[in-house]
C-alpha cells in the first residue's frame, strides 16, 4: 500500500513536469509568432484608435467596426495579411477613410480601442480630430516637384488648404515656368489616405504611414526661443551634470593619461 | 425515418444553430442585417444587446487592458447563458470548429483508426495548462494572446469577412483529429473548451444516466467526444457532473434504451437523493 502511493507520487510529479515542458515549448513558439506579428508596423487603424500597444490589448477582433463601415474600407486581417489576426485594418490606394461626419466605426466598438472621445470636440463626434495616420511625399517621384502641372492630391483632400496646401517656386531649369509643390501639414492631416488614393503616379508618391513611421522626434532638450509657450519649458529646466570616467580627473590628466581608452 | 430522427435529433438541432448562427453573422457583414453583427468575440443583439466572449474579457484582463462597460455586460450575459445551460454547449451547438472536428472524428471511427493505435499519446488535462499558458502569455506580452491564434475565431472570422490562409489551420486541425489524437483539438488542446469546462462545472442543464435502463452496449462512449465523462455508465444512476461534457447530446440520441436524459441539475441531484 505504502509503496502504491510512493509511485503515485512519482507519477504525479512526472506529469505535472511533463505538462511544464510541453507548456514550455509551447510557449516558446507561440510567443515568437505573436511577437512577431505584433511588429508589423506598417498597419493603419481605422479612427479614433488607441495607441497600437494599446490598441492590441484592447481590440477584440470583433469586426464591428468593419460592418459598420458604409464604404467598405475598414478589413478584419486574414492569415497571410502579415497583420496582427483579426484587428482593423485599411489600405488606403485601395479604398481610403471618407472621414464620414458621423463616424460610424467607432460607437460601435464594444470595447473602447476606438475611443469615442478621441473625436470628439464640444461633445460632437468630430472626425477631423481622427488621426489614423500622416500623409508623407516623396519628392522624387512626385510629378510636381518635377514642374509637371499636378495637384490631384491637393484636390482630393478633405480638409483642402489645411491638411494639404501648394506652394508656389521659380522653376530654375525652365527659367520661365513655376513649380506647384504639395506640402502635408502633420497636425492638420488626419491620414485618411484619400490623397493617396488620388495620385496620379503608378505608385503613389504621396502614401500614408503610420505616424511613429512618419514622423522624427526633436528631443526635448531643444527649445523653440520664438515660440512663447515652449520657452516656458525652460522655467521647470535643472542641470544635469554627467560624469564620465574620463572627466571625473581634472582636464589635464585625462589628456595625459587616455587610461583605458587604448 | 422515425429512427433516423430519434438517432440524429440533437445533431440536427446543433448542426442548425451553428449554422444558422453563421449565417446570421454573414448576413450582417454582407447584407446589412442587424439581427446579430460581429463575431464570437464581440457581437450586438438586435442593435442593443452586447455579447462577448468572457474568455477573451479575461486575456484582456490580463494584458492590462481597460475593461469597457459594454464588454463586461456583453462577457457578463454569455457567462450567465453557459452557467445555466452547460459550460461547454458553446463547443457542441455553437463553436464552427466543432463541424470541422466531428468530421475528423466520424471519419476515424469508420477508417478504424483507433483499432490500429489504441494509445492516446496526450493528456486531456492539457487544455488547462495551455488556458493558463495564454494568460502568462498575454499578460507578459501585453496582447490577448490566444485571439492572436485561435483557429475558431480565425474560421468563424474567415466565413463572416474572408479566410485567407485561414483554411491551413482547418486542415491542420482535422489531420491532427483524424491521424494524431482522437479528439485532439477540442478534447485536448483548446483553451475556450478548458475555460467552458470550468464554467460547466456548475452549470444547471446536465445528462443524466438511469442505469436501470442500460444495457451496457456502449455506443454513447464511442460517440462521446468526452468519453472520460461517462465512466457511470451502466454502473450508476448519476448525472454527469464534469464540466467537460459539451451537452452535445450524442449520448442521448445514440441510446435506444432510453438509458440516457436531459435533466436540471438540482433536479437530478433531489432525484438521487430520493432513490
Amino acid at each position: 500500500m505504502k509503496k502504491e502511493t510512493a509511485s503515485d507520487r512519482r507519477k504525479f510529479i512526472l506529469n505535472m513536469a511533463r505538462g511544464a515542458g510541453i507548456t514550455a515549448l509551447g510557449g516558446f513558439v507561440w510567443s515568437a509568432y505573436v511577437d512577431e506579428v505584433i511588429a508589423s508596423p506598417l498597419t493603419l487603424r481605422p479612427p479614433g484608435a488607441l495607441k497600437e500597444e494599446d490598441f492590441l490589448k484592447t481590440c477584440i477582433k470583433c469586426g464591428l467596426c468593419v460592418e459598420a463601415c458604409p464604404y467598405d474600407t475598414l478589413l478584419l486581417a486574414k492569415p497571410g495579411d502579415h497583420k496582427p489576426l483579426g484587428t482593423p485594418y485599411f489600405i488606403p490606394r485601395d479604398i481610403p477613410c471618407y472621414m464620414c461626419p458621423d463616424i460610424p466605426c467607432v460607437p460601435v466598438c464594444p470595447t473602447g480601442a476606438l475611443d469615442e472621445s478621441s473625436v470628439t470636440t464640444n461633445g460632437e463626434l468630430d472626425i477631423t480630430e481622427a488621426d489614423m495616420g500622416l500623409a508623407v511625399i516623396d519628392d522624387n517621384s512626385c510629378i510636381a516637384f518635377w514642374g509637371i502641372q499636378c495637384d490631384a492630391c491637393y484636390r482630393a483632400c478633405p480638409l483642402l488648404g489645411e491638411a494639404i496646401s501648394v506652394i508656389y517656386e521659380k522653376n530654375e531649369r525652365t527659367g520661365k515656368h513655376a513649380f506647384l509643390k504639395p506640402i502635408v501639414h502633420a497636425d492638420v492631416c488626419t491620414g485618411c489616405g484619400l490623397c493617396e488614393k488620388a495620385c496620379v503616379t503608378e505608385k503613389p508618391a504621396i502614401f500614408v504611414l503610420p505616424r511613429e513611421v512618419s514622423e522624427g522626434k526633436a528631443g526635448n532638450y531643444y527649445i523653440k526661443g520664438w515660440d512663447k509657450d515652449d520657452e516656458k519649458r525652460l522655467e521647470q529646466a535643472h542641470e544635469i551634470k554627467t560624469q564620465t570616467k574620463l572627466s571625473k580627473e581634472s582636464a589635464i590628466d585625462s589628456l595625459n593619461d587616455s587610461g583605458d581608452l587604448y | 425515418m422515425q429512427k433516423l430522427w430519434n438517432n440524429y435529433r440533437y445533431l440536427f438541432f446543433r448542426r442548425f444553430t451553428q449554422i444558422g448562427l453563421l449565417v446570421l453573422y454573414f448576413g450582417a457583414n454582407a447584407w446589412g442585417w442587424t439581427i446579430l453583427m460581429g463575431n464570437l468575440s464581440s457581437s450586438l443583439l438586435l442593435n442593443v444587446v452586447p455579447l462577448s466572449d468572457p474568455y477573451a474579457a479575461l486575456q484582456m484582463l490580463a494584458a492590462g487592458a481597460v475593461l469597457a462597460t459594454d464588454l463586461l455586460i456583453g462577457a457578463f450575459i454569455i457567462t450567465m447563458f453557459y452557467l445555466l445551460i452547460g459550460g461547454r454547449a458553446f463547443c457542441s451547438w455553437v463553436c464552427p470548429i466543432n463541424i470541422v472536428t466531428d468530421a475528423a472524428a466520424l471519419l476515424r471511427r469508420k477508417l478504424g483508426v483507433d483499432k490500429i493505435s489504441k494509445r492516446q499519446p496526450a493528456s486531456r488535462n492539457m487544455r488547462y495548462w495551455v488556458l493558463a499558458l495564454s494568460l502568462i502569455l498575454s499578460f507578459a506580452m501585453g496582447v490577448t494572446a490566444f485571439e492572436f491564434i485561435s483557429p475558431i475565431s480565425m474560421l468563424h472570422r474567415g466565413i463572416v469577412f474572408g479566410l485567407g490562409f485561414g483554411w491551413a489551420a482547418m486542415l491542420i486541425i482535422f489531420l491532427l483529429d483524424l491521424f494524431v489524437l482522437k479528439n485532439g483539438w477540442c478534447g485536448h488542446i483548446c483553451p475556450l473548451g478548458g475555460f467552458y469546462s470550468l464554467v460547466g462545472k456548475v452549470s444547471l442543464v446536465r445528462v443524466h444516466h438511469l442505469e436501470e435502463n442500460c444495457t451496457l452496449c456502449m455506443k454513447c462512449k464511442v460517440v462521446c467526444p468526452e468519453s472520460q465523462v461517462l465512466h457511470m455508465i451502466g454502473k450508476e444512476s448519476l448525472p454527469v457532473i464534469s464540466g467537460e461534457c459539451t451537452n452535445c447530446a450524442r449520448c442521448i440520441e445514440v441510446c435506444d434504451d432510453e438509458a440516457l436524459e436531459f435533466s436540471i441539475r438540482k433536479l437530478a441531484k433531489n432525484k438521487n437523493i430520493g432513490e
